[in-house]
Order: structure tokens, then C-alpha cells, then sequence
């Protein structure tokens, strides 16, 4: 079974994270709120894998 | 001229039964004759079990109320002999569009699997549902059937002890008591029998109204169902129209939970909120308008002693995905053929405790998917209206989100996985028709699958030898041989073979798939036909 990567995995971590706060820019809480939410929804149907996506909920609830 | 459902269809008349000087007794007596107790009714007579039904109205339903009728329900409906009027008069669809603000998000077709005598859906009002279930009441008493109807008789009380129950029955003339065996209890969510027993009803209760509104009108909308999500016409909140038969369209707005009821269905502001949806020069005639509020919840246990509980008096949902007639219908399929054993003899009593963990599985099945729909229309909090509207923007442009896209699931029947009288599984066959599944139709020589099945048990054979019949105890099951040599599409194979040769299924009375091999062995299918039973 896959599991979930909490190794570092990508590449230039500084420029993701960058990119990451760009798209942010100039975005009201409202406004950010919902590109993340719009984010996550990509991610995770890009990734797919359910079990994958349940152990980065728990992961992300700081549970594991 | 005068509405369908305007019109005295079983009027009171005096029964016999209210000069006798002791109670009579009936085999079985079912409370309520909507969609529920009606198909029960029907279903026990036609196998000869005499039923006495009883309501305190004598129309049929007030309004459309149930539209949506799906799949599975229409094939108990064609077992039961009447489901050819409904499907004629309905109304058949499969697309569907999902607006957004002022955006369409996208639209889906149903697609439905070929293959299949009945349509994935039918639009029909309730009441004329109702009136072809009457219609075959009426059929049934010609062939004397042992099937009656009792309108204006409204339960005023029921005890019971270990063998029977006794029920208090108001009627213009005064009160009268009849004597059951078993007593139905099909009366609704506020079902007056429940409430009689001091029996609980818990779940969950949705803050939200909905305005239904049906209207006569010349649209020329196309037969889809329409969803908006958040529409400029009703901000903040959901709309829905649909097509019914007779150019009768209805229209949900869900207006929140705060709001006053008198005043919403003023017809003034009714026909405020229509223009605004379906522009100023519309026209139309209201033909009915209701304000519902819902719950999701169910009894702990569908029956106590000798009183049974079927349909919205023993489960309620939200209407998203028609899962409250739809499942009602399935609890009744459920339950005739294990009252008809009870009644016989042929099984025992607690055969009922399989009618509960069957209908209860069903009942959790659809809370929980009803549930998520209404989640998701009426996101309850910040962060849940946050993704609900993140879902519905990204499906706009993208394919990646639009299953999450949930404006109802519209119902499927419930595999009885696990339930007490499952037999044997053979791994090699298809999933989708183990044990405790309905079977699913497929063409056959000269017809279909379902057609032939149903009422009784059946042992079905696909390349495979097996006698005509074999009585079992007082049972007679009926064999039918299939091979796939006629099976030129390939459908029967694909749905009960898989990779195997040959298979042999054990189908109940109810069309659900009790147990399956891939050759034939009559030690095993008595066995199984016996766990079937309750044995």
C-alpha cells in the first residue's frame, strides 16, 4: 500500500513556497480562504489514493 | 373542474364488522393507505393473505408530495401487476444542469445501463401513483382477491398482547374495534400508531423550509432536472424544477430556517419568487404549494410484538434523492413474503428480526446519504460553505470535482450485505449480484429477467442442470433455466456469469439474490433455501 510522503519531496522548496504566498497576494481572507479550499480539492483528486488522502487528514490534524 | 386529489376515491362505508358484538378478527390489518400500505396490501393479497386496509382519509394524497420514483420500486410495481400505468404516465428523464450564481457548472446525463426493462427514473405525481395503486385494489376484488379498503377509519388506539393486536377505529358512525394478527403500521411520518405505542422516533432534526410550489404551465423547458446552488432568484439558498407529467412543473426554494409560513405561501409571493426565477412574463396556475421541514431519523426497531412499522412511520429522510416512497416501497417488498410465511406457518416468528436488519441497514444507508446531500446544499458551517463553494466553482471548469457536485443521490436499493438469511457466495461471480442483492434485470428470451421472477422462490440455473421444481418443506421453489447461447448481448452473462461457465442462484421472493453457486448441488441449495427462511 502507498502511504502518505512526510519525506521532503519537492524540488527548490523555497521557490514553491514563494509561489505558494504569490497567488495569495492581494486576496482577502474570503478570497484566500476559498482558493485554498479550491486547492486541496485539486491535490487531492489529483492524489486519489484513499488511503493516501486519509492519513494526510489525520496527518494534517496533527493526530498521527 | 374538479383536482385528482379532490375526489373521494374509497368513501366511508359501513363495515360489517362495526355490528359485531366481539371484535373480528383479520389476519392482517395496515394502517394507511398511501404509496406504503396500499403496495403492502396489494402485495399480501395477491398471494392470498387476507389484508384489510385503513385510513382516516378517503382521497389520495393532497398535492404531488412524492415525484421521483426509481428503478428498483418500479419493478416491485410490475411484480405487483400495476407498474405498466405508472411508467406510461410518467415522466422519463436523465439529464440534468447545476447552476451556480448565474453560471451554469455543467450538466450530466444519467446514461442510463441498456439492458433493462425500466427506466432509471419516472417522474409521477403521488397521487396518481396512488390512484393506480387503487386502481388494482379494484382489480384484485373483481378476481376475489381477499384485499379491502376502508376509507374514513382513523386508529384511535391499538394494544396488543403475544398473539395478536386490537385497534380502537373511529368512523362518522362512532368508534368500532377489529382484532389482528398482525397490524401494518404504513401511517406516516407522524404515524399515529407509533405515537399510540409511546415508541421512540430519533435522529436528527434539519433547521431549513422549503417552499414547494407546483405549477400548470406551457414552458419550454427541456425534461431536465435543474439544480441552482446560491441563485440571484433565491440568494443564499438552493431552487429545483422538475417536470411532471401533464405540464405540471415543481419547484423547490429552500428559504431557511427563520421565516414566516403564513406568509410565504401567500400566492402573491409565491408568484414573486416564480417570476424572479423564470422571468416577469411567465404564466402559469399554481396548482398546489406546501412548506416542509425535514428530519432524518428512524425507530430503533421496525416492529414491537405484533405491530410492524413500513415507510416514513418508521423512517423519515430529506427528500434529496427520493428516498422516503422509494425506500418505503422496499420495506414492503421486504416484508409481505415473510408475513406470508409467519402467517402459513412455514417460518417462524422471528423470521421479522431479518425485516429489521434488512429495512434498518436500508433505512442507515439512505439517512446517510440524504444527510451528506443536505450538507452539502445547506453547508452548516463557515469552512463547509467554504468547500461546498469551492466544489461547484472548479466544477465549472474542471471534470476533477463534479462527482462531489451533490444535489441528491438519487436512490439505488441496498445490498443486504450480511443480513441472517444470506446463503453461500461463490467468489468467481460478479459483485454486483452476491447474496442480498436485488437481482438485476436483464433481457431474456421473449422478455425479461424480473419479469419471470418474484413472489416465490426461484432457483435460476445458466448452463446448468437442475429439476423443473423441488418442493422443500412446504415450499415450493420454481426453476428456470437460462443458457447464455440466447444471451446475445451478452448482458445476463456479464451481470451473473463474470468468468465463471455456469452459475445457479437462489432468488427469494423478493427479487434479492439469497445464495449462489457455479454448479448445481441440492444439499446446498436446501440448505440455503431453509437459512433463507429463517430456519
Amino acid at each position: 500500500m502507498t502511504a502518505l510522503t512526510t519525506k521532503a519531496n519537492i524540488k527548490a522548496p523555497d521557490e514553491f513556497y514563494a509561489e505558494l504566498l504569490a497567488v495569495h497576494e492581494g486576496l482577502s481572507k474570503s478570497e484566500s480562504d476559498a482558493l485554498n479550499a479550491r486547492l486541496i480539492l485539486l491535490l487531492a483528486n489529483h492524489i486519489g489514493n484513499r488511503a493516501v488522502l486519509s492519513q494526510a487528514l489525520r496527518a494534517a490534524a496533527l493526530k498521527d | 373542474m374538479s383536482k385528482i386529489f379532490e375526489v373521494p376515491l374509497y368513501p366511508y362505508q359501513r363495515s360489517a364488522d362495526q355490528d359485531a358484538a366481539t371484535p373480528v378478527r383479520h389476519k392482517v390489518v395496515v394502517v394507511g393507505a398511501g404509496p406504503v400500505g396500499l403496495a403492502l396490501a396489494i402485495d399480501l393479497a395477491m398471494q392470498d393473505v387476507p389484508v384489510v386496509v385503513v385510513d382516516e382519509n378517503d382521497k389520495v394524497s393532497w398535492g404531488s408530495r412524492a415525484i421521483c420514483f426509481a428503478k428498483r420500486p418500479l419493478e416491485i410495481l410490475d411484480r405487483l401487476g400495476c407498474g405498466d400505468p405508472m411508467v406510461d404516465k410518467g415522466v422519463i428523464w436523465n439529464l440534468g444542469k447545476v447552476y451556480f450564481d448565474e453560471r451554469q457548472v455543467f450538466g450530466f446525463n444519467l446514461l442510463p445501463e441498456q439492458g433493462h426493462k425500466r427506466p432509471a427514473f419516472i417522474n409521477l405525481q403521488q397521487y396518481y401513483f396512488e390512484q393506480y395503486l387503487v386502481d388494482r385494489v379494484r382489480a384484485l376484488q373483481a378476481e376475489g382477491k381477499p384485499i379491502e379498503l376502508r376509507g374514513g377509519n382513523k386508529v384511535l388506539d391499538v394494544s396488543q398482547d403475544g398473539t395478536g393486536a386490537e385497534l380502537t377505529i373511529g368512523t362518522p358512525d362512532g368508534p368500532y374495534r377489529i382484532a389482528a394478527d398482525w397490524v401494518v403500521a404504513c401511517d406516516g411520518a407522524a404515524s399515529p400508531v407509533r405515537t399510540l405505542l409511546g415508541l421512540d422516533f430519533t435522529g436528527r432534526v434539519f433547521e431549513d423550509n422549503f417552499l414547494i410550489a407546483d405549477v400548470v404551465m406551457e414552458a419550454k423547458f427541456p425534461t431536465e432536472r435543474w439544480f441552482w446552488f446560491d441563485p440571484p432568484f433565491n440568494r443564499g439558498q438552493s431552487a429545483l424544477l422538475h417536470k411532471q407529467p401533464d405540464n405540471v412543473w415543481r419547484i423547490d426554494f429552500q428559504l431557511g430556517w427563520d421565516i414566516d409560513r403564513a406568509e410565504e405561501l401567500k400566492p402573491e409571493n409565491i408568484d414573486r419568487r416564480l417570476k424572479a426565477m423564470l422571468g416577469e412574463e411567465i404564466s402559469y396556475e399554481l396548482e398546489w404549494s406546501s412548506i416542509y421541514t425535514f428530519q432524518c431519523r428512524r425507530m430503533d426497531r421496525f416492529h414491537q410484538g405484533r405491530v410492524i412499522f413500513a415507510g416514513d412511520a418508521a423512517h423519515q429522510v430529506s427528500p434529496f434523492g427520493a428516498r422516503g416512497a422509494n425506500s418505503g416501497l422496499q420495506d414492503t417488498d421486504n416484508l409481505a413474503w415473510k408475513l406470508k410465511l409467519i402467517i402459513e406457518g412455514k417460518s417462524p416468528v422471528t423470521l421479522l428480526d431479518s425485516y429489521d436488519a434488512e429495512r434498518i441497514h436500508g433505512a442507515d444507508e439512505n439517512i446517510l446519504n440524504s444527510s451528506r446531500s443536505t450538507d452539502f446544499i445547506t453547508p452548516k458551517s463557515e469552512i463547509s460553505r467554504i468547500f461546498r463553494d469551492a466544489v461547484l466553482d472548479l466544477s465549472e471548469r474542471y471534470e476533477a470535482t463534479r462527482p462531489m457536485v451533490n444535489s441528491g443521490r438519487l436512490s439505488v436499493p441496498c445490498t443486504y450485505d450480511g443480513s441472517p438469511l444470506n446463503g453461500p457466495d461463490c467468489m468467481t461471480l460478479p459483485a454486483r449480484t452476491r447474496p442480498g442483492s436485488p437481482m438485476v434485470d436483464a433481457p431474456v428470451p421473449g422478455g425479461w429477467l424480473l419479469d419471470l421472477l418474484g413472489s416465490r422462490f426461484h432457483l435460476i440455473t445458466i448452463n446448468e442442470q437442475a429439476p423443473d421444481a423441488f418442493p422443500v418443506e412446504g415450499l415450493d421453489v420454481k426453476c428456470l433455466s437460462l443458457f447464455t447461447a440466447d444471451d446475445a448481448d451478452g448482458h445476463l452473462a456479464q451481470r451473473y456469469l463474470g468468468d465463471a461457465k455456469s452459475a445457479v442462484y437462489l432468488v427469494r421472493p423478493d427479487q434479492h439474490v439469497a445464495a449462489r453457486w457455479d454448479h448445481y448441488d441440492e444439499t446446498a441449495v436446501k440448505a440455503a433455501l431453509l437459512t433463507a427462511i429463517g430456519r
